[in-house]
């Protein structure tokens, strides 16, 4: 499709610190190519606010193709935008209309405050991960032959689709009861679906899901909104798995 | 003029790791809890070895500019991981990964480096498989392979388009495992700003904190930099926005040589630019190239009429393609290493053969690709008389199993169909092999200082194989630097906790609190970007894919230009006392602005061509390699290592001549 110039309306929420109270401000914005990226889109503005002196717009980015999970925002209500399976760095404005005002907010959740304009603090996902997001295995070369436990292909594929999570907080920030589920599953998953994974599996599942809870992440309702604005397609099977895995772990004695 | 020691150990090539393992000094355990380590950048290579060491028991402080250490650009490498398992037994070795390796870098790597590198490779596998990474198998259950460029074996460990991604989830994995215990302590969203060194030995950094912008001092007995490459000095590449430079530098001007900082990686495998609005250049995996053809029209007329729209080029009848990399090179065909295709799609651009608006794009087709697979499943799944139709949609089931993430990133990014028009691809800056000079221990010039995975140099030499970085990443974090560093670190049993509050740490915080009044004083009417993007297109269009003297001797001037201008009118909005983006890419842009020049002087003193450095000057004028790149061994057959003297233009060289014992140099042919 041929590049395109369209004039839009940003409302960006702005916020000096943590400490601050937010509230929105408006910017036209003409002139954005509809082959620009969301966050090309953002640097056009910034660029703008830079010339005239004012303050640019603080967002979370770095890979800009979908893989490293920095890039956040809630645009128009959506987690990583209107668009299905892709991060807000893949988001193209030819998915906007000319003369379309977009609302653009950060991540929303308690466990994730905002530490200035549109970005939010996830570092309570780092914490759950170093309760038990590993199998147990110190760097030695001595380990066995990698092909020495044949894995079913079965199986390792569906340990790799839930090994794609890119711990973005999509899941957390479109979930109304703001639940870390989907994310903490699909690590537990990838890990119990393994040879090598399963032999801590039952400390696993009850070590980070604890932790999860004392993060303050809500409970799962299972409204599946999660899966829907998932960038990478992380099956709510996961969470199913994973509840097996918990209840196996409680109810099963030494 | 000092002579660098590269303290390569003495014996057989293939004893010489194993012999120095068993030499090197070790610390015991009491000690270890005395010692502590920092770690700067947390990809395959920091985090590895951040792991790694507090696993051993030292004290490990990690430092990344991330909100997370999962977040390093590793993670975007898509194709894979080398290693000489030799699985599909199709005659691969420790010995054949080595020779590919050091040819494919035209002969500019140390040989003793990279035979480690190729010993340590299966170990890898083994190492990832253990901690759960999951590698795409084979339906028997065992890992399956695929094969990149430059090389004739399947050695080629994967996981989809997303291999980095697992891989350093893996590595993020093991050093969660230290953060959880406690052994590794972690600083996200910091960034090192100066490498403090007391009577000659690396002590600690000075970080910024990023949401605080408070300065904080961190003493260390070892300071380890894997900070990865600089390939945003040419501001648009495929690394990540927030890629820099600035720890290496700062290590650079405390006194570590920088080694060839001309040897770039351009990869010829991108998305073409589309427009002034655009960031960064996104990646098509090399492993496409096992499966696509690339090609351009034979005919300009239909060149002109492609341009204009008015003919797609699945309309252009197969005779009509010129295949060129298949006709030039008929041995490795679509698989020659990467220098190779990008300088070949230059030539056909620069020929006018392009298929884009701006000229700068060729095909990568996957419409045999399709038909082959579909024929052949159609066959195991027993269907009789298959119509095209149901070929081409068997077809494309198999390409989507194999590449489907990079198919529908091309679709986003491109708004165009990959599944039923070829892909428009071209080379983009991709990697850097220069980095910081290191001795065999991949210790630096400093004393305590380390260089680990792109950020330093020493394995790659001038063009880097594709599925090497991974590997190498890895071998340094988890299997060489765990050792050497202890070698380094039993002589420091005694030497106690280090103070922050010595002088050499009060003086380094004060001049990075300098600098970074000094830029938010210059209160200019230009922003930081503008400055990058002219350093950029400086870069890329005198020192990118073919160079030559008189435009070196151009970009060295016009870069100090830029520089000078850059100190006189850059406009930070904002405080220095919280998060500010438009500062840290200030910090970032001015040492690309330094570095670039001592880039373009390195690419003037080579007056040869080899790997992914090109001098037109240098080239075969006759013969059947007539038109390749020509290499000097009588006179470069070394490692250019700069020591800063205070200016880039005036930075001193210092030659580390290479020896090749093992293998013998021949010019690259991959007719």
């Amino acid at each position: 499709m041929a590049e395109k110039f369209i004039n839009i309306k940003l409302k960006i929420w702005r916020q000096k610190d943590s400490k601050s109270a937010g509230k929105f401000e408006e910017y036209p914005l003409p002139n954005v190519s509809t082959d620009s990226s969301f966050l090309e889109m953002l640097d056009l503005l910034n660029e703008n606010l830079v010339e005239k002196g004012d303050e640019p717009v603080a967002f979370d980015h770095d890979c800009r193709e979908g893989i490293c999970g920095m890039c956040s925002l809630f645009i128009n209500g959506e987690a990583h935008g209107p668009d299905r399976g892709v991060t807000t760095c893949q988001l193209h404005m030819r998915m906007f209309k000319d003369g379309e005002t977009i609302t653009i907010e950060p991540f929303r959740a308690n466990p994730f405050p905002v530490i200035k304009d549109l970005v939010v603090d996830r570092t309570p996902f780092d914490r759950i991960m170093a309760k038990g997001g590993f199998v147990s295995v110190n760097t030695s070369g001595n380990t066995q032959d990698a092909n020495a436990i044949p894995v079913p292909k079965a199986d390792a594929d569906k340990a790799f689709d839930a090994a794609t999570c890119i711990g973005c907080g999509a899941c957390v920030a479109t979930c109304k009861n703001a639940s870390a589920m989907l994310f903490v599953s699909a690590k537990v998953s990838q890990l119990a679906l393994l040879p090598q994974g399963r032999v801590e599996a039952k400390e696993r599942v009850m070590n980070m899901v604890h932790q999860m809870d004392i993060e303050g992440f809500g409970n799962c309702t299972n409204t599946g909104a999660c899966e829907v604005e998932c960038p990478k397609g992380i099956s709510l099977e996961n969470i199913a798995r994973m509840n097996r895995e918990y209840l196996k772990a409680t109810i099963v004695s030494e | 003029m000092a002579t660098l020691d590269s303290k390569i150990p003495e014996g057989p090539l293939k004893d010489k790791w194993t012999n120095h393992k068993n030499k090197i000094n070790l610390v015991n355990p009491a000690n270890k809890r005395l010692i502590d380590v920092i770690v700067v950048g947390t990809g395959l290579a920091g985090g590895a070895a951040a792991a790694s060491l507090a696993e051993m028991g030292y004290n490990v402080k990690a430092f990344c500019y991330q909100d997370s250490p999962r977040r390093a650009h590793s993670i975007a490498a898509q194709g894979g991981i080398n290693a000489a398992k030799n699985y599909q037994n199709d005659g691969d070795s420790t010995y054949r990964l080595f020779y590919d390796t050091v040819k494919g870098g035209d002969y500019r790597a140390r040989e003793a480096n990279v035979y480690r590198l190729a010993e340590v490779s299966a170990n890898i596998i083994d190492q990832c498989v253990a901690q759960g990474v999951p590698f795409a198998r084979e339906y028997g259950g065992l890992l399956d392979n695929r094969s990149f460029g430059g090389v004739l074996v399947s050695r080629t460990f994967y996981a989809k388009g997303q291999t980095g991604q697992q891989l350093l989830l893996g590595a993020y994995s093991a050093l969660s495992r230290q953060i959880g215990k406690g052994k590794v302590q972690m600083f996200g969203r910091h960034e090192m700003l100066d490498l403090v060194v007391i009577d000659g030995k690396a002590r600690g950094i000075i970080a910024r904190n990023m949401i605080t912008g408070e300065l904080e001092r961190h003493s260390a007995h070892a300071v380890i930099v894997a900070s990865g490459g600089y390939g945003n000095v040419f501001f648009l590449s495929t690394n990540a926005m927030g890629s820099n430079v600035t720890a290496a530098w700062k290590i650079h001007k405390k006194g570590a040589y920088f080694a060839n900082p001309c040897y770039t990686q351009i990869h010829p495998t991108c998305i073409p630019r589309s427009g002034d609005h655009q960031s960064k250049l996104t990646l098509m995996s090399e492993s496409l190239r096992n499966d696509g053809r690339i090609w351009v029209p034979k005919k300009m007329e239909d060149v002109l009429a492609i341009r204009e729209g008015k003919l797609k080029p699945t309309q252009i009848k197969d005779e009509d393609r010129d295949y060129y990399l298949e006709r030039r090179y008929p041995a490795f065909g679509n698989l020659v290493p990467r220098d190779v295709a990008s300088r070949a799609a230059k030539e056909r651009c620069d020929a006018g053969y392009g298929v884009n608006q701006t000229g700068e794009a060729v095909y990568l087709d996957f419409k045999s690709a399709i038909h082959r697979y579909g024929k052949e499943k159609a066959l195991v799944e027993g269907i009789e008389n298959p119509s095209e139709a149901e070929i081409i949609k068997l077809g494309e089931q198999v390409v989507e199993a194999k590449y489907g993430n990079l198919f529908q990133m091309y679709y986003k990014i491109t708004d165009e169909n990959p599944y039923k028009t070829p892909m428009k691809i071209y080379p983009a800056v991709h990697y850097t092999m220069g980095g910081i000079w290191v001795d065999y221990n991949l210790m630096t010039t400093i004393p305590g200082c380390y260089a680990a995975g792109e950020a330093n140099f020493s394995d790659h030499g001038a063009n880097r194989l594709g599925a090497s970085a991974l590997m190498q990443g890895l071998a340094d974090g988890y299997f060489v630097l765990p050792y050497t560093v202890g070698d380094y670190l039993a002589n420091e049993i005694r030497t106690g906790r280090i103070s922050t509050d010595l002088p050499e740490f009060v003086a380094a915080e004060k001049s990075v609190q300098d600098q970074i009044d000094k830029l938010m004083n210059i209160k200019g009417t230009k922003s930081v970007d503008h400055f990058h993007k002219q350093l950029g297109k400086v870069m890329w269009d005198k020192v990118g894919m073919a160079r030559n003297e008189q435009g070196l001797k151009e970009a060295m001037e016009e870069i100090r230009k830029i520089r000078e201008e850059f100190w006189k009118d850059v406009r930070i909005p904002g405080v220095a006392n919280g998060l500010n983006p438009e500062l840290e890419k200030a910090g970032r842009v001015a040492d690309f602005l330094e570095l670039g020049e001592l880039f373009a002087k390195d690419a003037l003193h080579r007056t040869e061509s080899c790997g992914g450095h090109f001098r037109e000057e240098s080239v075969e004028l006759d013969g059947p390699q007539q038109g390749e790149a020509k290499r000097d061994d009588a006179n470069f057959t070394y490692v250019a290592a700069w020591e800063w003297t205070g200016d880039p233009k005036d930075s001193n060289l210092h030659k580390e001549e290479l020896k090749f014992e093992n293998i013998e140099l021949k010019q690259r042919s991959y007719k």
